[in-house]
């Protein structure tokens, strides 16, 4: 059985919670005594049905005051598929929490109101899906039991979403007419809805193609730990680079260069947690034997000899601003990408995205809490990348504050300077 | 060249993506971010331990954290805090692990922390107050970063936890001050006194738990097994009968086949009525059981809806 991870984004008001609590509920993933609290908590609020976007709100301040405040982790599980959600919020830094709850995100669901269609936020959704290049995104059209089940409201809404990211890099879009508190189209088909031919929400989360979404091709391999139990007189001789597999297929016998040193060799043995196997894949965690003795050690990256990832100093890079203190120009970050860390500082701000209109303001001095900018970037020592629309995991890095320790943003590599 | 038998292929059918053998299953999904997590952390951090209590969760994060370094030994010591309210049977475990393993073992005792002052026995359960001891030995070992086996999926409050947690010199949580964690990459970074708690567990469920339990052959102590025990009813809960926990006027205490889901201190961990007696069952019971493990056998987390938020603040695992 595989894994589908997926991020939920929209307020309050959309029934995100409620449209989690309905998936949870109907597979049967919550327990009794979950429940029941929820009940109670519904019943001391007034609520006039059991409440279950209770089932989400985890802190005291959050079911005080009927608000998200950060990503929710939840599990559930389908004889199809496991999921993970991460929920994020919509209202409060909102930018930031969807960037994190979707940065690891198979798929992105946004919810709109059939009542008020396309607004603002959900533009800011999609356009935040297209920029962490989200492979498959889903909007549902929630609500629908309050617009009567009309079609025309459904396709109105459709192709306002459709016009609108036309201009976004979107893989692959869904849209699903739902009543999350009724259970419409969730995961039973709605006899409410005949005009609509889809498949029901959970049917689709369980069937969506994401096989291919890995990059097979480029061998990136960051080394993690130099494995070398020198203590151990057993494996005395054992030498092994720890790691997980950001793309592409390692076999043994591979010729494989190591950056920085540039030295070229073999791949010796694959160590998988599970003893020695021929190959080796994301998202493995294995342990890589080469043949030759090399000086490698931890913010290493090994990759194929006629497919190496750009080595440089310099790049254009998406920031999303993710602390208080707003971005100084010119000033040191430490930066972490893949296992490598080191200084960077944002040498040009081109333009400041405006994430509700796509508007670019090439005015803007400065990115502020939940703001995304374009910048060129320069680091103390090379980074090993590759862009990031090729690959995540070596195309993504974040700064972070010296003076805080706070994760100041998250950078998405765009390529080298022009 | 390899051929189809050298391919991990234990998961067969499951793991396959079309005809290509390079798919994984979610349970080695959770694996491979597990062990990666691990080794970010002996990677950037300077003093890791590993919280072992004994109980399941911290068996599997164990099992893990070998892997995770294997075949060098695990470079960093085990932690337990004993509240001096043991199950006999997980300290039994506990021991023998450590010596099969060649681990080494740090323990801190709340009954120290209580002569010395620093905790106060008010005579009833004792997973508050192991808070106290906890701190104290991060405090003299100067541990900066420690593995536990905590799990979003136990409780709402550990929902929105990060993998890597991030404490101040108090040992403190502030839910409203975590920083964001983007894909894989951590942060690291803290002051002097400051520590992370980390949770490579943080994606699994119970039933993953148990499928990994019974896919690595892990061992567990004879308690999370049926067994015959004198208990009482209190409530909808078992709880075991013994010197610290005495049945209370009015109940009457009877032998049942029991057994538990969690591992805790005596005082708030109660036992399930099961006649599971291997893996395979107790995997069947939790597929299809409709209360939480929290909900069924943890005696505290009953007094109100936040009291994990409450403890987790003040320092918790």
């Amino acid at each position: 059985m595989d894994l589908l991870r997926f991020a939920t984004a929209g307020s309050v008001d959309d029934g995100k919670s409620t449209l989690i609590g309905r998936l949870l509920y109907d597979s049967k993933s919550i327990f009794e005594d979950q429940l029941e609290a929820v009940e109670r908590t519904s019943l001391e609020r007034g609520d006039q049905y059991v409440n279950l976007a209770l089932l989400t709100d985890g802190l005291r301040a959050e079911r005080e005051q009927g608000i998200t405040i950060d990503v929710a982790y939840r599990y559930f599980t389908t004889p199809k598929r496991t999921f993970i959600i991460a929920d994020t919020p919509g209202h409060i830094q909102h930018t930031r929490n969807m960037v994190t709850g979707a940065s690891t995100a198979d798929l992105v669901l946004i919810l709109v109101d059939a009542r008020t269609g396309v607004i603002e936020q959900t533009k800011r959704h999609a356009l935040i899906a297209s920029l962490l290049r989200i492979p498959h995104l889903v909007l549902c059209v929630n609500k629908m039991d309050l617009v009567n089940y009309e079609s025309e409201v459904f396709e109105n809404i459709k192709s306002d979403f459709r016009e609108y990211v036309a201009r976004l890099e979107i893989p692959d879009l869904t849209i699903i007419p739902i009543s999350a508190l009724n259970g419409d189209n969730v995961v039973q088909r709605s006899s409410q809805m005949p005009w609509y031919d889809g498949t029901p929400l959970l049917r689709h989360l369980e069937e969506v193609y994401i096989a291919s979404d890995r990059n097979l091709i480029d061998v990136r391999f960051p080394v993690q730990l130099v494995i070398r139990p020198i203590q151990d007189g057993l494996n005395r001789d054992y030498r092994g680079y720890a790691g997980q597999v950001a793309s592409g297929i390692i076999e043994v016998g591979d010729e494989v260069c190591v950056l920085p040193s540039g030295f070229t060799t073999v791949i010796e043995g694959i160590d998988s947690p599970d003893g020695s196997v021929e190959r080796a894949f994301p998202p493995q965690s294995v342990v890589i034997r080469l043949r030759d003795d090399l000086d490698i050690s931890r913010g290493d990256m090994i990759a194929r000899v006629h497919n190496k990832p750009h080595s440089s100093q310099d790049l254009t890079a998406m920031l999303t601003w993710l602390q208080e203190d707003e971005l100084v120009v010119g000033k040191k970050y430490a930066i972490k990408h893949t296992t490598r860390v080191g200084r960077a500082i944002v040498t040009d701000l081109h333009y400041n995205l405006n994430v509700n209109t796509s508007h670019r303001d090439r005015s803007a001095t400065s990115l502020r809490l939940n703001e995304v900018g374009r910048v060129n970037v320069r680091t103390t020592l090379p980074l090993f990348y590759d862009e990031y629309r090729r690959n995540k995991t070596t195309g993504s890095f974040i700064l972070i504050d010296e003076a805080t320790n706070s994760t100041a943003a998250a950078g998405i590599i765009l390529g080298q300077i022009e | 060249m390899q051929t189809e038998d050298t391919v991990r292929d234990r998961h067969a059918g499951q793991s396959h993506i079309g005809e290509s053998h390079i798919g994984v299953s979610h349970i080695e999904a959770l694996e491979a971010e597990a062990i990666h997590l691990i080794r970010e952390v002996v990677g950037e951090l300077e003093r890791p331990c590993l919280l072992f209590s004994g109980g399941k969760d911290s068996a599997v994060l164990l099992h893990l954290a070998i892997k995770a370094v294997y075949p060098m030994k695990l470079p960093f010591p085990v932690v337990h805090i004993d509240t001096g309210h043991n199950f006999k049977e997980v300290i039994d475990f506990r021991d023998e692990q450590v010596e099969k393993l060649g681990l080494r073992l740090v323990v801190g005792s709340v009954e120290d922390s209580i002569r010395r002052k620093t905790a106060v026995d008010d005579g009833g359960s004792r997973n508050r107050i192991q808070i106290v001891t906890l701190l104290e030995i991060i405090e003299e070992y100067k541990f900066d970063s420690l593995f536990g086996g905590a799990r979003r999926d136990e409780e709402k409050a550990r929902a929105k936890e990060r993998f890597l947690s991030h404490r101040d010199v108090f040992g403190q949580w502030d839910p409203r001050r975590q920083r964001p964690e983007l894909w894989h990459l951590y942060n690291t970074r803290h002051l002097n006194g400051e520590h992370f708690r980390v949770f490579p567990l943080s994606n699994w469920t119970e039933l993953d738990i148990w499928t990994y339990i019974k896919r690595e052959s892990i061992e567990l102590p004879s308690i999370y097994f049926a067994h015959k025990r004198e208990v009482v009813r209190r409530g909808q809960m078992l709880v075991a009968t013994g010197p610290v926990t005495p049945a209370l006027d009015g109940e009457e205490p009877f032998e049942a086949l029991v057994r538990y889901r969690t591992v805790g201190d005596m005082t708030c961990t109660a036992a399930v009525e099961s006649a599971a007696k291997d893996v395979d069952t107790i995997i069947l019971e939790t597929q299809s059981v409709r209360i939480s493990e929290r909900g069924a056998t943890r005696v505290d987390d009953k007094f109100s809806e936040a009291a994990m938020e409450d403890r987790k603040k003040e320092g918790y695992f």
